[in-house]
């Protein structure tokens, strides 16, 4: 547990549900990001300028507190292209399937007591940790 | 100003307050990530302080804002209307479970991280919206 940085970790979470409950109070909005992309880029028949305004907000944020602080390893998987490519279909097929991401179900459905987004977590947080126990314990990565 | 447009500039403003407190957080390095899921290894549970912490706001807040006729800047509340759990739901938790394993990416921080310089965000962004689009293209039957 030498990397155990529970400061940061529950100021970036506060600041993470903050934004959520600004979009929700404002917009009338959830903060789910994986909803947010996809109605971005193809429509869904619903309005998209908000979506990419919420999107740019996201990258230049995260570039400004970047450059703020260093995080070397921001964005860095050390894994194949083809293995990021992979997780990321498996993820954008995933989270379109199941109507969301860990911010949608996590952060903004678990906080209406919705059962949907109470199992979505559930599942998705037990899928990583087995994918990630295969991959470096049984598989020996 | 017109109440669309404000609605842009909160979009912005939630947009960029959600960016930082992903990297604040470290939710944009996926070795952090990796490391939290890793329960059998040497486990990092930072990360569910971030989800901990965003719950102690989002909890409160969205109870009272939900008690309101309506949000600030629109007609009526946009929220999620399906109730019933549907293996749909199961089954796309559990694929996206297994590639946020595999990488230790989850949309958010990916597209937050399309500003880091490193090419991993975009190839796995890329992989995100084919794979939404795919999905997309699955009829559903509720």
């Amino acid at each position: 547990m030498e990397n155990f940085t529970p400061l940061s970790a529950s100021i970036g979470g506060l600041l993470i549900g903050s934004a959520a409950a600004l979009l929700l109070w404002l917009n009338g909005r959830i903060a789910g990001i994986s909803g947010i992309v996809s109605g971005a880029v193809e429509g869904h028949g619903t309005p998209r300028g908000w979506r990419w305004m919420f999107l740019g907000g996201l990258v230049v944020g995260a570039l400004v507190a970047l450059l703020a602080g260093e995080q070397p390893l921001a964005g860095v998987t050390g894994m194949s292209g083809p293995l990021v490519i992979t997780a990321g279909l498996l993820v954008g097929f995933g989270t379109r399937l199941g109507s969301g991401c860990t911010s949608g179900h996590g952060v903004c459905g678990l906080a209406r007591f919705s059962l949907r987004s109470l199992a979505a977590t559930l599942t998705f947080m037990l899928a990583g940790a087995v994918t990630v126990f295969v991959v470096r314990h049984a598989l020996g990565g | 100003m017109r109440q669309a447009d404000l609605r842009l500039f909160a979009a912005l403003a939630a947009g960029a307050l959600f960016g930082i407190g992903l990297v604040v957080s470290q939710m944009t390095s996926p070795t952090k990530v990796l490391a939290f899921l890793d329960v059998a290894g040497a486990w990092d549970p930072s990360l569910a302080l971030v989800m901990g912490a965003a719950l102690l706001v989002t909890i409160p807040a969205f109870r009272v804002i939900l008690g309101r006729e309506r949000p600030v800047l629109d007609e009526s509340f946009h929220l999620p209307v399906k109730q019933s759990l549907d293996p749909r739901l199961l089954t796309g938790a559990a694929l996206f479970g297994i590639g946020w394993g595999l990488a230790g990416f989850c949309p958010g921080p990916a597209v937050a991280a399309l500003g880091s310089g490193q090419a991993d965000p975009w190839l796995f962004v890329f992989g995100l919206l084919v794979g939404g689009w795919v999905a997309g293209r699955i009829p559903s039957r509720g």
